[in-house]
């Protein structure tokens, strides 16, 4: 289990997360969902250990994270980047290999079939800043796949979506998303920052509303994404409609809280 | 780590296509061919089986047969030399990758950390003013009076400098170049003021010694940057999975497991000391650091696991080249080092920079 206990960021003076405790389960999925600024990738940042904490703490298993060591916590958690530059001209496979700080996972055959999951067959011997946005973000997510991978797979490794389907389109967008779900499936556990309600409501096993820092409701999709709590988290009232398998939300019915 | 070892632990999924085994091994036979042409070539040319037997009966202590003359050109002038160049050659050249790594940027190189402004200042302050301390030292140490002045001020400046840009417990790199850019003006300040004050043979001296040259190279000299370089060489070859991951990012290095504040930190003090030496044996030679890496990232791509033993190799090649070159073009007086490295090296960055441009738009 991966806890933000009572977790308090700020920075200049400014409380971007306000005593945030959230829990992501191996198994299930947990989407964090909110307005602009509410702190979502502030908390997935404090979450893998990039942010600091001002208060509260983050741990794996009952451990702190900020008592395991880099290369012991990468075991277990993966954060795929919203915008990644790679500095010197490698290849896609090379970008994957990049990540792998030990011997484990190197062989070509795994990240063939990586690539190949991602919907990026053939590939491998690409150069990465000759892709499209969208097909780096697909890299970068095979990447920590192979993290994860050559970690310790006795264990429920984490993936951590910062706004996974913001480059892609329709297609990958779902095929994103159906890894996450599969690797849930499979006993991991994916924490993912979404914008958009409806794919949260299709991936999600939990939903957590944050606004202004605060988490404003936690919980199975159902219970959560309802008119008075997203009137009160994104200020407009919206209506919510149910069909088989979940609840949706469609934009023609936006209409301004006040 | 053996040829072997570095072409099995780069023939690995990431690197295929590229020729990393074959450009380890063609910077293998450069750097060998250039340390036997800079024992072979020179005013008294030596033809290279001479050079072998010579060396052949040195290492294994045999009855010397060649002749006395040969022997002391090979053993007791080029040899230091050369080793000298090598050391330096590769120091330079592992320095600007890790340096490049570091600041996630092709165009960096050592000099950005202040290790040469900081030296140059040491230095010139010592030919002005050193005289005094000489005979503090120990008689086999006073030859190496200036080298020793310029490690210590190259590695104080860096470390200056590492100092200013850590904030936090954390090192803003932006700040590392912005303070490596201020102190290093500062010194050149001093380092103008220096000579100002300095006298018109000192003055020689001191610009002798910044156009470089491994001309006063000994075995005393060897022997003192030796073990700098060499940790460099080591230091750099543990690093190289986490500058790959740096590459990616400072968030992501960290999300893959890699300490990167340490590794940011262990790199500057490495290249600091490590150029620190070279510079201290060689005097300042320009382009070696930031073109090396390029030469070798275009061979056998941009992998640090590969990219750090052919810097080496090739950094070797490349400035024992440029110092027979320097020896022939104005026989039988000799060229400054850093005068030939910059002759080739500048227009080569120029390109570089113009190529860049054309491909980002």
């Amino acid at each position: 289990m991966y806890r933000a206990e009572n977790v308090t960021v700020t920075a200049s003076g400014r409380r971007l997360v306000d005593g945030a405790s959230i829990t992501v389960r191996p198994g299930r999925v947990t989407v964090l969902v909110g307005p602009n600024g509410a702190g979502k990738s502030t908390l997935l940042k404090a979450m893998s250990g990039e942010h600091r904490l001002a208060t509260g703490r983050v741990t794996l298993d009952g451990v702190s994270i900020h008592d395991m060591r880099p290369l012991e916590l990468a075991r277990r958690r993966a954060v795929l980047p919203q915008a990644a530059e790679v500095a010197f001209p490698f290849t896609a496979a090379e970008v994957i290999t990049a990540g792998l700080m030990t011997g484990e996972g190197h062989d070509r055959a795994r990240i063939l079939r990586l690539l190949a999951r991602v919907d990026l067959p053939g590939f491998a011997d690409r150069r990465y800043d000759s892709l499209s946005g969208g097909e780096r973000q697909r890299v970068q997510l095979a990447r920590i796949l192979a993290q994860l991978d050559a970690g310790k797979p006795d264990v429920p490794g984490y993936l951590f979506l910062d706004e996974p389907t913001a480059s892609l389109d329709l297609a990958h967008q779902l095929t994103v998303l159906n890894i996450a779900r599969a690797h849930a499936d499979a006993g991991g556990g994916v924490l993912a920052v979404l914008h958009d309600l409806n794919l949260a409501a299709m991936v999600a096993d939990e939903i957590v509303v944050l606004a202004g820092g605060r988490v404003r409701a936690a919980g199975p999709v159902a219970e959560v994404l309802t008119e008075p709590v997203l009137a009160d988290a994104f200020g407009i009232r919206l209506r919510i409609g149910v069909a088989s398998p979940g609840p949706f939300i469609l934009p023609q019915n936006v209409q301004a809280a006040q | 780590m053996s040829m072997e070892g570095v072409a099995m632990a780069t023939a690995e999924a990431g690197t295929r296509g590229r020729p990393v085994t074959a450009g380890l091994t063609l910077f293998a036979v450069l750097a060998v061919a250039a340390f036997v042409g800079a024992l072979a070539i020179g005013p008294f040319t030596i033809a290279p089986g001479r050079v072998f037997a010579v060396l052949w009966d040195w290492i294994t202590g045999a009855q010397p047969a060649g002749s006395l003359r040969e022997r002391i050109v090979v053993l007791d002038v080029r040899l230091p030399r050369a080793i000298v160049g090598a050391l330096a050659g590769s120091g330079m050249a592992v320095a600007g990758a890790l340096m490049q790594g570091v600041f996630r940027n092709p165009l960096a190189d050592p000099s950005l950390v202040g290790v040469a402004p900081g030296a140059a200042l040491a230095a010139v302050a010592f030919v002005v003013f050193g005289a005094p301390l000489l005979a503090l030292l120990p008689p086999p140490l006073q030859v190496v009076g200036l080298p020793l002045a310029a490690f210590a001020g190259g590695l104080v400046t860096t470390l200056v400098i590492a100092r200013l840009a850590e904030h936090d417990g954390r090192t803003s790199v932006a700040t590392l170049l912005f303070a490596g850019l201020a102190l290093g003006a500062l010194a050149s300040a001093g380092t103008g003021v220096m000579v100002f004050l300095a006298s018109e043979q000192q003055t020689r001296d001191f610009l002798f010694w910044t156009l470089g040259s491994l001309g006063g190279a000994t075995w005393m000299k060897a022997a003192l940057a030796a073990p700098f370089v060499l940790g460099l060489l080591a230091i750099a070859a543990g690093l190289a999975r986490g500058l790959d991951a740096l590459a990616l990012g400072e968030a992501e290095a960290f999300h893959a497991g890699v300490s990167v504040e340490r590794l940011k930190r262990t790199a500057v003090v490495a290249v600091a000391a490590g150029v620190g030496a070279a510079v201290a044996a060689t005097g300042v030679v320009g382009f070696v650091g930031l073109v090396v890496p390029h030469l070798a990232r275009l061979v056998i791509g941009p992998s640090h696991r590969a990219l750090v033993p052919a810097s080496a190799l090739l950094g070797a090649a490349v400035l024992l080249g440029a110092d027979i070159l320097a020896r022939m073009i104005a026989a039988p007086a000799e060229l400054p080092l850093g005068v030939v490295t910059a002759l080739v090296g500048a227009p080569f960055f120029l390109w570089l920079l113009l190529k860049r441009r054309a491909f980002v738009g």
